[in-house]
């Protein structure tokens, strides 16, 4: 994933989402609440309302820069690897269907890995929408805007998702986020 | 050879009283455009025409082609939930066919009249019902650049009440399916502009009209009114 991309992505198309929202929620009761709490707020059960779209596309970059690292990618170790093998049959299958969710998502959207009623279940979602609005925990999610690949991939997706998957993805931060969720639960 | 050629276009040979028959499968193929990929430059880039016609239509029609394969199998054996669980594809992959054929007929280099104001029925109808051409295109404008994620921004016609009217469609969905004909679409997806326009569509919005052939829409709307 090049530096340029990263500028545009990150640089513009991110903060354009920031920088809307925060106009939007201005002088209103959402100002002071917190992001997750605006995302599910203004989704309205589906008929969302204006603020929705920046301020779902702002918890969604940031999550997804969080989801990569240098050197990254690759088959995972540890706990995630025996949920992934308990709920998928083996890492490679989770891969392929990983994979087939971003590759087959129409247009404009995301494809999430996600704990659900304590399982692990893979989710695509179109344009900002994103599985908060359901009550799922997201462990990981590939952003497939084009805006994310078409500079170093033009129309290849499918390129674009395998190195994501093989170098960029960050496993200890999906760990991570499976352990407090773990918690969470259990309080 | 002129026997395998045949029946690689066609579904496949069976026995019907008589002797043998080919079924034939309804089978779209890429149009060509009627200008060169650089043609349209410094609008749109050689580089994007080339990747937007070549790979990313070609991709709709080849996928068009197998959705509709697989819907005839389907409709052969009776299969319900196949026949509707395929008709996403259908209308994803049809519709980027129907959307990008319209398209390219929309653009033309400056050489050719692209750019050029419209004349006649479809000018009129444009100053009575949007003011003026300029008050058309700052709103079409406005709604291409507020359509979030993937669509197209249309400049349509309801045949019935001979109405112009700017809509939109998410993602490949055709014109048709809001009950209108389509006069003139900009694709605002961002494969469409992204390698030159980065994030800024509204300046890729500003610059396209530069290349609009209005003949296509004069003619299209010219048919439309004949009784």
């Amino acid at each position: 994933m090049s530096q340029q991309t990263f500028e545009f992505h990150w640089g513009k198309h991110h903060r354009a989402y920031v920088d809307t929202c925060n106009n939007l929620i201005k002088d209103t009761e959402l100002e002071n609440c917190m992001l997750e709490e605006i995302i599910k707020k203004t989704y309205n059960n589906g008929d969302p309302q204006p603020a929705f779209n920046s301020a779902a596309q702002a918890w969604n970059h940031e999550f997804f820069w969080e989801c990569m690292k240098p050197q990254g990618g690759k088959k995972p170790k540890g706990e995630i690897l025996e949920l992934i093998e308990k709920d998928f049959d083996s890492y490679y299958e989770f891969l392929k269907e990983f994979k087939q969710a971003a590759a087959t998502q129409f247009g404009s959207g995301w494809a999430w890995l996600v704990l659900k009623d304590d399982k692990l279940a893979i989710e695509k979602t179109p344009n900002a929408l994103n599985p908060l609005v359901w009550g799922h925990v997201p462990l990981l999610t590939i952003d497939v805007w084009e805006h994310a690949y078409y500079l170093d991939y033009q129309n290849r997706r499918p390129d674009y998702i395998s190195v994501f998957m093989n170098e960029l993805v960050s496993w200890d931060a999906v760990t991570a986020r499976l352990v407090k969720a773990k918690e969470a639960s259990s309080t | 050879m002129a026997l395998l050629a045949s029946l690689r276009r066609t579904g496949g040979i069976g026995l019907k009283r008589g002797g043998l028959f080919t079924r034939e499968i309804q089978s779209f193929s890429l149009p060509e455009l009627s200008y060169e990929y650089s043609a349209l430059e410094p609008v749109i880039s050689g580089e994007i025409m080339s990747l937007h016609h070549q790979k990313h239509h070609q991709a709709y029609v080849t996928n068009y082609n197998k959705a509709l394969e697989q819907l005839e199998e389907a409709s052969a054996n009776k299969n319900s939930e196949a026949i509707v669980s395929l008709q996403s594809a259908v209308k994803f992959n049809g519709g980027g066919h129907i959307n990008h054929s319209v398209f390219w007929k929309n653009l033309a280099p400056v050489k050719e009249g692209g750019g050029e104001a419209p004349n006649g029925g479809l000018a009129k109808a444009i100053d009575t019902q949007f003011g003026s051409l300029n008050a058309l295109i700052v709103k079409m404008n406005a709604v291409g650049a507020a359509l979030q994620g993937s669509g197209w921004v249309w400049l349509g016609l309801n045949k019935d009440l001979k109405s112009l009217i700017v809509e939109t469609t998410p993602n490949q969905d055709p014109l048709v399916t809001k009950g209108l004909l389509p006069l003139l679409g900009i694709d605002v997806w961002e494969h469409a502009y992204y390698l030159q326009y980065k994030n800024v569509r509204p300046d890729y919005l500003k610059n396209i009209w530069k290349v609009i052939n209005w003949k296509y829409a004069e003619g299209v709307y010219e048919e439309a009114a004949k009784p």
